[in-house]
């Protein structure tokens, strides 16, 4: 008998499902009062997302969202929204890509980078609903991880200079925070934060 | 899966029915085509036959044809012979190549690059065609060889190799062409582009994987590549491959008796996939050139702006349809086709980029198929999209 090889599809069937199930999509024309909106990546990057959420006593009532990106990114918008609708801002801001996409059932290793920008895009919500409402955001101060320990440079703090278009890479970085002169141990991590950034924020070389 | 639509016959062909067949009768061809015993001239007889079948199919004596594994390993010889001369000594240091070649060259030259030789690039224009003009200006004394591809694996653009031999030859250069997506779909001819090397593999028109020719002009610089034995006049050692080599002769002169006939009728089903996606797909952007003589004919480069490739390429294979994308999601890097890109595409209409590529087995019914299934898929991915 012949021996058979039939193939598996790339991703697992949870990811299948959402890619060709999204759930709560913004639609066109739909009727969608969003208390905040968040938007992170570029369509020059690859992947863009933007997630809108509705508030009701501190919990996120309802949210939709749209994305530009591949099938990873699709469905990990798709399953982020499940997770999030009916969390507390502070367990939305809390919502890590390794949760969503240990919900997907894991995603191929060269495709992690499409599930970040999800609950990036969450927390950028979140951002906009307190600032919108003249609230205070005690969750992006929280949420900070040192990178520079020498000279005390947070992923936040990098996330802004390249947002404001004065950190493209490490010597920028460098001559503006002394980030990584210091022991110069961290190098490595400043230099990803900053890819990340430019990649969240669609900034480009 | 009720159906399937194969429309990545750049990626890789299937095999021809009649190749199948030969490789099967000729199953129990074991004998080493080195030995003298009869079993042994059995197999010898079988590769000579398929080297003039391959000869015949790009205009060569077939004493020019060395048996290697594809093109990948013929582009990385050709880099490697000019290499060993540089490092013997040679005044002529320089290599140019064009910046839309497939990965087996762009690799080799950035490898080659990090080992300190001068490897360069030159430019093309935005439909992808080599600039000839730029190649004149990078030109002189120093280049020992210069290397162009026949057609583009990505944006099926038919480059000027003739033409750009003919400046590689005037400065004193060797001029090397990967014709592997060329092979079987435009006429070939080593003599009339001038070729001094030309690399293809079998399994882009209708033969086996793994087995593929480097033809080297006689007279022409060449050290040994494989070493270990007499096999290729001691220049690629290894026992011969009997029945691949055997199934690629046939696919030469398949490709040979057939050439004309089918470059018509692939050009007839890509221009009737790309008139049917203009019709009913809005905002499209045709990658490459629509003239069919600078363009392979079966090959259809589109991009779907707001649309993102790898989500195009699954939406298809969910109805049986078989794409490629030049997004860079897919082929798990962040940049996208750096092919579109030197032609000048915006990135995001790269990220946004489908390659059809039609081959010998596909009809009409496929194309129809396809022009019914693609309208709704973009439609659908581009109401995901954060558009504005």
């Amino acid at each position: 008998m012949a021996q058979s090889f039939m193939a598996q599809w790339v991703y697992t069937d949870v990811v299948k499902d959402h890619f060709m199930n999204p759930r709560n999509l913004w639609k066109e024309g739909e009727e969608f009062e969003a208390d905040g909106v968040g938007e992170v990546g570029s369509l020059a990057c690859g992947d863009q997302m933007r997630v809108g959420i509705k508030v009701k006593d501190g919990k996120i009532s309802d949210l939709r969202w749209l994305t530009y990106g591949c099938a990873s990114a699709i469905a990990s918008t798709s399953m982020m929204s499940e997770m999030a609708i009916g969390m507390t801002l502070d367990e939305a801001y809390k919502l890590t890509p390794k949760a969503i996409m240990d919900k997907l059932g894991g995603l191929p290793e060269h495709k992690f980078h499409c599930s970040v920008l999800g609950d990036k895009a969450l927390r950028a919500a979140v951002d906009d609903y307190l600032e919108k409402n003249n609230l205070p955001n005690p969750y992006k101060a929280e949420s900070a991880v040192i990178i520079c320990e020498c000279k005390n440079v947070t992923d936040q703090m990098i996330e802004k200079l390249v947002s404001e278009d004065k950190v493209k890479n490490l010597e920028d970085l460098a001559s503006l925070t002394g980030a990584g002169t210091g022991c110069g141990k961290c190098k490595i991590k400043l230099k990803e934060a900053i890819e990340e950034a430019m990649h969240i924020l669609g900034k480009t070389n | 899966m009720d159906r399937i639509v194969y429309l990545d016959n750049n990626a890789t062909t299937q095999m021809a029915q009649e190749v199948i067949e030969i490789m099967a009768e000729n199953a129990d061809l074991y004998g080493n085509a080195s030995s003298m015993h009869t079993l042994g001239r059995s197999s010898y007889t079988a590769i000579e036959w398929a080297r003039g079948e391959v000869s015949a199919l790009i205009d060569s004596d077939p004493g020019e044809i060395y048996f290697v594994s594809g093109a990948s390993e013929a582009n990385n010889t050709v880099f490697n012979v000019f290499r060993d001369r540089i490092d013997a000594g040679d005044k002529r240091d320089r290599i140019l190549l064009s910046s839309v070649e497939h990965p087996a060259s762009i690799e080799t030259m950035k490898y080659l690059v990090s080992k300190g030789y001068k490897v360069e690039t030159v430019p093309v224009d935005g439909t992808g065609e080599l600039k000839l003009d730029e190649l004149e200006k990078m030109m002189d004394e120093d280049v020992c060889l210069v290397s162009v591809m026949t057609g583009n694996n990505e944006s099926g653009v038919i480059q000027p190799v003739k033409k750009a031999a003919e400046i590689a030859h005037k400065y004193g250069a060797y001029f090397h062409t990967d014709a592997t997506q060329a092979i079987g779909k435009i006429p070939v001819s080593v003599k009339d582009i001038g070729a001094d090397y030309l690399s293809m593999s079998a399994h882009k028109f209708y033969g086996p994987k793994g087995i593929g020719v480097l033809f080297v002009k006689k007279g022409v610089p060449l050290s040994p590549f494989v070493h270990g034995g007499h096999q290729e006049k001691g220049y690629r050692a290894g026992t011969y491959n009997n029945q691949s080599i055997i199934g690629m002769g046939k696919a030469a002169e398949l490709a040979r008796v057939n050439l004309k006939r089918e470059h018509d009728e692939l050009w007839r089903l890509r221009e009737k996939l790309r008139k049917g996606i203009e019709e009913r797909v809005p905002n499209v952007v045709i990658n490459g050139s629509n003239d069919e003589n600078k363009c392979l004919p079966g090959t259809l480069n589109v991009s779907f702006p707001s649309a993102e490739g790898e989500s195009i390429l699954l939406y298809l294979d969910m109805e049986g349809i078989e794409v490629s994308t030049g997004s860079a999601c897919a082929s798990g890097s962040l940049e996208p086709s750096y092919v579109l890109l030197a032609a000048g595409l915006d990135v995001e209409l790269a990220h946004g980029s489908i390659r059809f590529s039609l081959g010998r087995y596909n009809t009409d019914e496929d194309v129809d198929y396809t022009l019914e299934k693609l309208p709704p898929i973009i439609k659908k991915i581009r109401e995901m999209s954060t558009r504005k």
